[in-house]
């Protein structure tokens, strides 16, 4: 197959680039999306190269139709892309919990700007992280990934349809107008260099009548394909295993709800990922995502040069949270600091986390300006 | 190693894409690492437009310039705001015509190349707007953080098609300068 970029080489593009390359090489063949800034970029370079690889990339009316036409997309059996920014995120929380109702593989790039509503559209924030895991009602769960680098957001745009085909289930690329607009290194793989995965289809008629139930006992059940000769209904509405509407048993809603919630949380430890870097015998402890990670992790290595024992917990995952590791760490780290790009989000999970074996402080800074390394110095140096 | 470079002037005058291609010069022809980063918004349309070049030969953490090494600077605007922020000792390329008002003391710290690029483009490239492609030849050999070679080809992958030859003689040029102002000749 023909790329129509380079590939197996390096390039030096802007993390949106990135990550409709990244798309494209993990398989996804349809993208229907509505422009906003600063994920444009996205939508501009889908709009290019589906075509180039008998691809689909579509304008809709809105957010709305955006992330409604990738799950019809996905149920065809063809992975599925949108991306949006904060006004177009809140238009698709309605849909993005049919996604988690329906277990429709899917993935959300949300190019986080400040809010809220319109606010600055040029400029970066981390101020979405809450809504893109709580963001839409009911209980549920669903994964979020945050990468700090134009090549995290080229990888994790790959894991995250991984992760979307392995359990069924809308990810979310959470990244920002920094990591998507600045230009970067990045290695373009050869394609067979690349794991993909893809969904889990029914092995028989008896199994393709099941296509929400737990029949292989690893709480993901196989999706069939539309078009392939099975009767399948999908609904937002509580189902049972096989589809079928049941709105007033509570225990069905109960077994579904429960099953959705704990493919994730059963494996967390699959999902999940962080680097660290001199956390070891870290007495002050950083723990940032995203773009602030790196603000972070030259503050560390400041601070370490003037003798002050500091490290650095990156989170790439946001959602499943590792609080155990939070509570590892806050047993040997004197302070735990979270710097994040809004007024407390991660923070609050992060205490949480703690469970009260040291103090949490938050380093916040909002209006587009990404924290300087000296901004979490300084926050640091005042609590010493 | 890590070395910043600020690049500031006005709209129009290709400052966003000298700083892609110095940034795709390092990162994909000398095997470095690049970060390239720059202002959007109002900023981007007539009013003062910046760039900036993180270049590291390990992964770059912190992806602005907190103090730059090198400047380069094309709007008398540009430079009353971005001059204090360079370092001491650090390299500042001027762009002399737009920049009437200077600031000896400031300068004092510095290395300073100041030329009036646009009228060297205009009168000897044949076209003002290769500007920005001529600064970025006369930067490549001032400070030796890029070879000649890579940055050519650099230009070559990101300047429209058509204007390869024009463009080519503007970067030549600005080696052209540079060598002459390393010897003291300018």
């Amino acid at each position: 197959m023909k790329y129509p970029f380079p590939v197996g080489t390096n390039d030096f593009i802007q993390g949106d680039e990135a990550i409709a390359r990244a798309a494209i090489l993990a398989g996804c063949r349809f993208y229907a999306g509505y422009p906003i800034t600063p994920a444009s970029e996205i939508f501009e370079a889908m709009s290019l190269y589906m075509p180039l690889v008998d691809g689909v990339s579509i304008q809709m009316e809105d957010e709305i139709a955006s992330i409604a036409a990738i799950i019809g997309a996905s149920w065809t059996g063809v992975k599925a892309m949108t991306a949006t920014s904060g006004p177009g995120f809140s238009l698709m929380m309605e849909n993005l919990g049919y996604a988690i109702m329906t277990e429709t593989p899917i993935v959300i790039v949300d190019v986080q700007r400040s809010g809220p509503s319109t606010g600055q559209p040029t400029l970066a924030a981390q101020g979405d992280v809450m809504q893109a895991i709580w963001g839409t009602h009911g209980d549920h769960s669903l994964i979020v990934l945050s990468p700090a680098t134009v090549q995290e957001a080229f990888d994790m745009t790959i894991k995250a349809f991984n992760l979307a085909e392995k359990y069924r289930t809308p990810v979310v690329l959470l990244t920002d107008a920094e990591v998507g607009h600045m230009r970067e290194k990045v290695n373009i793989p050869n394609p067979d260099e690349i794991e993909l995965l893809y969904r889990k289809l029914p092995q028989s008629d008896e199994e393709a009548k099941f296509p929400f139930g737990d029949i292989h006992g690893d709480l993901i059940p196989p999706m069939p394909i539309f078009g392939k000769g099975y009767r399948t209904y999908v609904t937002g509405l509580t189902h049972d295993e096989r589809g079928k509407p049941k709105t007033v048993e509570s225990e069905i809603h109960e077994k579904l709800i429960k099953r959705i919630v704990a493919k994730i949380e059963n494996n967390k430890k699959d999902i999940i990922e962080y680097e660290t870097y001199d956390l070891d015998d870290a007495e002050i402890v950083i723990i940032s995502y995203g773009i602030v990670a790196r603000s972070a992790e030259r503050a560390v290595k400041i601070l370490r040069k003037e003798g002050i024992k500091a490290g650095l917990l990156k989170l790439n995952v946001l959602w499943p949270f590792d609080f155990e590791l939070i509570e590892e760490i806050a047993e040997q780290a004197k302070k735990i600091y979270v710097a994040e790009m809004n007024l407390g989000q991660v923070y609050h999970m992060v205490k949480e986390g703690a469970n009260g074996k040291t103090e949490v402080e938050l380093i916040s800074k909002i209006g587009g300006e990404i924290h300087t390394p000296y901004d979490i110095i300084g926050e640091i140096k005042r609590g010493l | 190693m890590r070395k910043e470079v600020l690049i500031g002037g006005f709209g129009g005058q290709g400052v966003i894409l000298a700083s892609v291609i110095l940034g795709r010069a390092i990162a994909v022809y000398e095997g470095l690492y690049a970060v390239q980063t720059q202002a959007y918004g109002p900023e981007s349309r007539g009013g003062a437009s910046r760039s900036e070049v993180v270049i590291s030969d390990e992964p770059i953490d912190y992806p602005k310039a907190l103090a730059p090494d090198y400047a380069i600077l094309l709007s008398q605007e540009a430079y009353n705001k971005y001059l204090p922020l360079v370092k001491e000792g650090g390299i500042i390329i001027l762009e002399k015509d737009l920049i009437p008002h200077r600031n000896s003391e400031l300068e004092k710290k510095l290395k300073v190349y100041a030329l009036p690029f646009t009228e060297i483009a205009e009168e000897e490239v044949g076209l003002s707007l290769t500007m920005n492609i001529l600064v970025l030849g006369f930067f490549a050999k001032v400070s030796g953080i890029v070879s000649e070679e890579s940055i050519k080809k650099a230009v070559l992958d990101s300047v429209p098609r058509g204007t390869e030859a024009i463009n080519t003689r503007a970067l030549e040029k600005g080696f052209e300068l540079g060598e002459k102002a390393l010897k003291g000749q300018i």
